[in-house]
């Protein structure tokens, strides 16, 4: 017993002895973990405050953009061409969605979405930013509004967005000139500024909207937004306002603008009409038009597949991209070159039987007149339009005096003009055709150069900048859309400055005079080609008509015989300038296969001349000047 | 003999007491425990506070949790040991058939099969066997010399496997780790040989691709890759991690302030009132808060250490020294993984998560501690 109770005594202190043991251990052990936990509360809170804090930060604070309201866009007269209209938004976040099939079915429940819709959604779905809403559908009424908001606390993910869009209040008119925006697309934004952009979701993209896109968007302006984890935003704790774009207004005249759509409205073709003072361009029309208003929220694939592959070629710009042969309208700047080279005086005259022959030639270059126009000195070369005496005199200059003084008056070169994607015809020469075909000139090409055929390809705005340039007698400026720049904030016009161009250089003035002189005539003459516009005219026209034959037709050549027909009628031209002492207006006009120059193309011009010296100055009195 | 017949005739130690620590003797209270308890819940319902959103609904709920988990605890405190030692098989038997029955018919919630229905509440039975678990394996052990020998260390061993499995098959990963410690921490008080620890270990080391493979759920699996590389997953599983460190980080020494941290209260934290509240009170009170916590566990983890040092008999000992080690994993594994140095397992912040079951079973664990302490006699005269 007693050795027993010793034993359990024994095995009770051991035991103990052990039991001690294991705490101590455990004990260090706990202190060590201890520690380990304090060194990590060190390295979170003491080390790297700032580094979490900049993180919780960061969470807590979320920058939103605000987008900059666009700058307007005016014609001189302050006729609201591009304005920006408040509309409503469904947008649709897919990250906050969790089933979104599920959600596309309940807001069909609630509006109409249409396949258009939905395929525009997919299709900006897979370039979209993370976390940025991408539209369903726009332009909301009110009903729809209504209906969406009462639903969208089950719809998660989905708003409505308040923001404003592009709107084209004219419509078709000057649309190729004033172009349009839409959404940024994912090349766009490669280039663009980010920052400057993040808010914006549209971006110019023909036109001046899209030459004037750095005028027109403005600055960004940001809001420091506390959010919370699912990113709706508490407060704002930060505004920093976004700065308007500057508003423009052009040196269009929308009425001028008018007339020439209207009365290009049956036939395809471009009118510029520039004011030779200063490179104004007063009208610049491209015919048949377009509605930009349909680029703005995505065009659906079958407006934009009407619209592209219609043989009219609507989304062409003519007056900048369409390069026509001058035809007989180059006559004036030919003629002057013979002058001024001295290859003919005034009064040498040429007898033309109706048609030409080279030395070593069978062929027969024929005049328009079969029965020819006899002794024809260069007035009357112009007035009647004679071919055989341009044939003439083309080949006394030589092709490379004819280029390089054509080149003067712009051809073959891009004006310059402040709208993008310009054409620059083409000044045919010696170099030229050895340069791209490999060929040598042969001298037939010099006589059809000289009458404006062959080669020799001008665009709309070339032919109006070269009247300009001999309404002013060789001073040149550069065609300028844009009349002032207004900024927003204050109100400030700030007009953009005329600018001049190398002169055509002149060696004796009464060059001008006899040319000028001929032009008159062409309209002012019982002879003249353009008579027929001088009934009840008010003031004086100096123009030259012209007729480009057309080559071919394109190779898509599917077309009924009638329309086969059409399309194989000369392009119908008329250049001219008013008033003769002081030039106000110069305008160059292509019918395309609208046939005559002088029967069709020239009365277009004198409307349009009408209406901007005569009409122009009493309405002008109603109408608020910017 | 002799030594039960010494205890038997020693003093009571109340009678040496003035009359206010004679009333909580005699009410089975320890008066420092007491005081650590009532410190951190008072704590913790500051922090809930803060991380409920001011909801004084929430408070309330969790004020009359702790009202239940002191009256438990007062309750257990009047059981003397030898009768809990009396218990422990049938506690352990029954938590063992529960366990079963869960993985039986048992109600899933949150994707694991963890509760009980019986009829007028619900039950936890892991639950129980935090408790029934080291008091069987104390009262296994204490029942031969100790250190214990192989054939007994073996059934002891299953003892501790057998729930532990059932539990981490819910699965509740915390849990079964949570009862693992405690068995094994008995094994160790108990004299467990260190060259057995640590062939075991190497063991565990060897077979821990076998356990990757067979014994994880894929979603366990998840939590520990995310937690080796949280950034891998920043906005799925890795978030909870990478935002709580952000929370903690932020703090500071000083803290953002109570009622400002802006992580919790914009719904940065997930389960911020549950087991990511660590992470709120860090972010509101920094450094140095965190200082005053960790202290206010030590100072309650010392206690337990002392009343287990301090308890007359091996069962106790072994009880009170694995239920105090048991609550200190319970810290520590909480913190570690709300700072990211440990994985995700779901364990909460003890007494200070908002959360009943946990809570009256840990204050049910304090109330043994107390049993203990309170119901010994002063050896000799």
């Amino acid at each position: 017993m007693a050795f027993n109770s010793n034993l359990k005594l024994k095995d009770h202190f051991q035991e103990t002895q052990i039991f001690n043991q294991r705490i101590l251990v455990a004990g260090i052990i706990m202190f060590f973990l201890l520690i380990l936990l304090l060194s990590r509360m060190v390295y979170l809170q003491i080390s790297n405050q700032q580094y979490y804090s900049t993180l919780s930060e960061n969470n807590r604070v979320n920058i939103l953009p605000i987008p900059p309201s666009r700058g307007l866009i005016f014609d001189r007269n302050g006729v609201l061409l591009a304005q920006n209209l408040p509309s409503f938004t469904l947008e649709i976040i897919p990250e906050h969605v969790e089933n979104l099939d599920a959600t596309l079915k309940n807001l069909s429940q609630l509006i109409t979405i249409t396949d258009d819709d939905l395929n525009r959604f997919d299709k900006n779905r897979r370039k979209k930013r993370r976390f940025e809403g991408i539209p369903l559908r726009f332009q909301l009424n009110e009903e729809e509004v209504a209906k969406i908001s009462g639903q969208l606390y089950n719809l998660p993910g989905v708003d409505i967005t308040a923001q404003l869009t592009r709107h084209y209040p004219q419509g078709n008119l000057a649309a190729h000139a004033v172009g349009y925006v839409s959404r940024i697309n994912e090349a766009e934004l490669k280039k663009l500024d980010v920052s400057n952009y993040s808010a914006t979701t549209h971006i110019g993209k023909v036109g001046i909207e899209r030459t004037y896109e750095n005028v027109l968007h403005g600055k960004v302006g940001f809001e420091h937004v506390e959010t919370n984890a699912q990113g709706r935003v508490l407060r704002v704790l930060d505004r920093t306002r976004p700065v308007s774009g500057k508003n423009l207004y052009l040196n269009m005249d929308s009425r001028v603008q008018a007339i020439a759509e209207e009365s290009l409205a049956e036939n395809n073709g471009s009118l510029v009409a520039i004011d030779p003072r200063n490179g104004a361009v007063l009208a610049i029309a491209s015919m048949p038009s377009y509605d930009p208003n349909l680029f703005v929220h995505g065009i659906s694939t079958k407006n934009y597949k009407t619209l592209s592959t219609s043989p009219e070629r609507p989304l062409f710009n003519r007056a900048l991209r369409g390069q026509y042969p001058p035809g007989s309208t180059i006559k004036p700047l030919v003629g002057l070159a013979g002058l001024e080279l001295g290859e003919v005086h005034e009064h040498d005259a040429v007898d033309c039987p109706g048609w030409y022959m080279l030395k070593n030639d069978e062929r027969r270059y024929r005049d328009w007149k079969k029965t020819g126009h006899d002794d024809t000195d260069l007035t009357k070369a112009i007035v009647e339009s004679c071919d055989v005496y341009f044939y003439d005199l083309a080949l006394k200059l030589g092709i490379d005096n004819i280029s390089n003084y054509l080149a003067h008056f712009g051809l073959g070169q891009k004006t310059g003009i402040d709208i993008r994607g310009e054409l620059s015809g083409l000044n045919p020469s010696r170099e030229w055709k050895r340069r791209s075909r490999n060929l040598p000139w042969f001298p037939g090409e010099t006589l059809i150069t000289g009458i404006g055929q062959g080669f020799m390809l001008t665009t709309p705005l070339q032919l109006a900048t070269a009247t300009a340039a001999i309404a002013k007698r060789g001073t040149r400026y550069k065609p300028r859309m844009v009349l002032a720049v207004q900024n927003q904030q204050n109100g400030e016009l700030l007009p953009t400055n005329p600018e001049l161009l190398t002169p055509v250089p002149i060696n004796e003035e009464s060059h001008w005079q006899t040319i000028i002189d001929s032009m008159r005539d062409v309209v002012h003459s019982i002879h003249g080609t353009a008579r027929g516009i001088k009934r009840n005219l008010q003031y004086t026209i100096a123009g030259k008509t012209g007729t480009a034959q057309v080559f071919g037709i394109a190779q898509d050549a599917e077309y009924v015989k009638e329309e086969i027909a059409k399309k194989l009628q000369d392009h119908a031209l008329f250049i001219g300038y008013a008033p003769i002492d002081n030039p106000r207006i110069a305008v160059a006009l292509i019918v395309e296969n609208g046939g005559s120059g002088g029967s069709v193309a020239a009365p277009i011009v004198r409307k349009v001349m009408d209406q901007y010296l005569l009409n122009l100055p009493k309405e002008n009195q109603d109408e608020k000047k910017p | 003999m002799s030594w039960q017949n010494s205890t038997n005739t020693g003093f009571k130690e109340e009678n040496r007491l003035s009359t206010g620590r004679r009333l909580l003797y005699r009410l089975h209270i320890d008066l420092p425990l007491w005081i650590g308890i009532m410190i951190l819940s008072a704590m913790g319902m500051v922090v809930l506070y803060s991380a409920g959103d001011k909801s004084l609904e929430l408070l309330n709920r969790q004020f009359v949790r702790l009202l239940i988990a002191f009256i438990v605890m007062l309750m257990v405190a009047q059981i003397n040991p030898n009768t809990l030692k009396h218990w422990a098989p049938w506690l352990f038997g029954l938590g063992l058939l529960m366990l079963i029955a869960v993985l039986v018919v048992g109600e899933v919630g949150k994707g694991a099969q963890r509760w009980l229905d019986l009829g007028v509440f619900r039950f936890q039975p892991s639950e129980l066997m935090k408790i029934a678990v080291p008091l069987m394996t104390a009262w296994y052990l204490a029942e031969a010399p100790l250190p214990p020998k192989m054939g007994r260390l073996m059934v002891a061993i299953i003892i501790v496997l057998v729930p532990t499995i059932l539990i981490a098959k819910q699965p509740d990963l915390g849990t079964s780790i949570l009862i693992a410690s405690s068995g094994i921490f008995v094994l160790l008080l108990a004299g467990l040989r260190w060259q057995i620890i640590a062939s075991v270990m190497v063991l565990m080391a060897a077979s821990a691709p076998l356990f990757w493979n067979y014994l994880l759920h894929d979603y366990q699996r998840q939590r520990i890759l995310t937690f080796l590389n949280p950034e891998t997953d920043p906005l799925g599983s890795g978030y909870h991690i990478i935002q709580s460190t952000i929370a903690i980080g932020s703090g500071g020494i000083y803290g953002k302030g109570w009622l400002n941290g802006t992580q919790a209260h914009l719904d940065f934290l997930p389960e911020r009132s549950t087991d990511f509240v660590f992470a709120v009170f860090s972010e509101e009170f920094g450094f140095l808060g965190i200082l005053l916590l960790l202290a206010v566990y030590v100072a309650i983890i010392s206690r337990g250490i002392i009343i287990a040092v301090n308890a007359q008999d091996t069962f106790s000992r072994l009880v009170a020294g694995s239920l105090t080690l048991t609550f200190f994993v319970y810290v520590f594994v909480n913190i570690g993984m709300v700072s990211g140095i440990l994985p995700v397992v779901g364990l909460p912040l003890p007494l200070i998560s908002y959360g009943g079951t946990s809570m009256v079973t840990i204050m049910a664990a304090f109330g043994i501690l107390m049993s203990i302490q309170t119901h010994r006699k002063l050896v000799g005269a």
